[in-house]
């Protein structure tokens, strides 16, 4: 493929990748939204971050087969617990590459 | 400028420094990732101006993983665009819940908001956002600076990713570990933690059953709209 070719392929997926996020948001955004809205939208965040996560916790991506031994989701259980208690964004991150280092030394 | 009306409450380089401050590990995950993008960019053929342009256009990770892959398999530019379609989808409904903190804006600072709506961005503005804490400038800065490493570390991954050592220092888990924390301060109450519970079960569900990336949508529009009438239900037989 030469430059124009590149330049097509991700203008085009530029394109599509940039009006999902940015119509939602031009059309709202001027609008009074009706309280069932406001109260819906208030539970997409947990509901995306959590279909974001299990998935990659319980299954594995191989043979898309479900899985309770991935040390991804053994790791996630402390990390969880060292989240709840200290509320402290990096260092839960800090913590969760930690085990995960030391985890790949065990399993 | 019609932005010049609104009164910017601190200076840029504060609003850049505590924009930085947030955005850290959302950077901290983008390294491996970005690194490992470009090294299979690479692989696949790609030339690393290539990798940071495609960076620069298309500012979605998954997707680009996907492009990269569909280069190598020999896909049409066509099929690769509407695959792309597809796995971008999901950002319609974080789009939509941040306009509710942003509502009344200029739509100038909204086109250049949403290009840096990513997964990782939205979940921290969301959460600061709540918090109370958090204003648009902020938000943007996390938004650009996150894009700025995304760009660097593609870039970086094909002209010399080789060279660097697979899972250092369990780096490949800085978003996982992230977006464990950003759930955690989600969960303000019951209703929240009914609804992340069964956004996991919908998720696993769909993801083991239906094949594709529709689970991520479909379990979090299931599970909000579940969890929305449950607390519906709950408000009124009090």
């Amino acid at each position: 493929m030469n430059f124009s070719d590149y330049l097509l392929l991700f203008g085009g997926m530029g394109l599509v990748t940039y009006l999902p996020r940015t119509l939602p948001l031009l059309y709202l955004a001027h609008k009074q939204l009706p309280q069932w809205l406001i109260d819906w939208l208030g539970l997409i965040p947990v509901a995306i971050l959590s279909a974001l996560l299990a998935p990659s916790l319980l299954t594995t991506v191989a043979d898309r087969s479900f899985s309770l031994g991935k040390p991804e989701l053994l790791v996630a259980i402390p990390t969880l617990i060292f989240a709840l208690k200290t509320r402290s964004l990096g260092g839960t991150v800090l913590v969760g590459m930690l085990l995960y280092w030391l985890a790949g030394f065990f399993i | 400028m019609i932005q010049n009306k609104e009164i910017q409450p601190l200076k840029s380089s504060k609003i850049l420094r505590q924009g930085a401050s947030t955005a850290w590990p959302i950077c901290l995950g983008y390294i491996p990732i970005g690194l490992a993008l470009g090294v299979l960019a690479q692989q696949a053929g790609l030339p690393w101006w290539a990798v940071t342009m495609m960076s620069v256009l298309v500012f979605a990770g998954s997707a680009q993983f996907i492009c990269v892959a569909m280069l190598a398999a020999g896909s049409s530019i066509p099929a690769i665009i509407f695959t792309t379609l597809i796995v971008n989808l999901r950002h319609t409904l974080m789009s939509s819940a941040l306009a509710v903190y942003l509502s009344g804006v200029s739509r100038r600072f909204l086109a250049l908001f949403a290009y840096g709506i990513t997964d990782e961005s939205f979940a921290v503005n969301m959460t600061r956002f709540r918090a109370g804490d958090w204003d648009r400038w902020r938000a943007l800065a996390v938004n650009h600076i996150s894009n700025f490493v995304w760009i660097v570390a593609t870039t970086t991954g094909a002209l010399v990713g080789q060279l660097v050592p697979q899972g250092a220092f369990g780096i490949d888990y800085a978003l996982t570990g992230m977006f464990i924390c950003l759930l955690v301060f989600q969960l303000n109450g019951r209703i929240y933690i009914i609804t992340g519970l069964l956004a996991a079960l919908i998720s696993v569900g769909w993801y083991l059953l239906i094949p594709g990336d529709s689970y991520i949508v479909g379990a979090s529009i299931c599970a909000a709209t579940l969890g929305y009438f449950l607390q519906r239900y709950h408000r009124r037989s009090q």
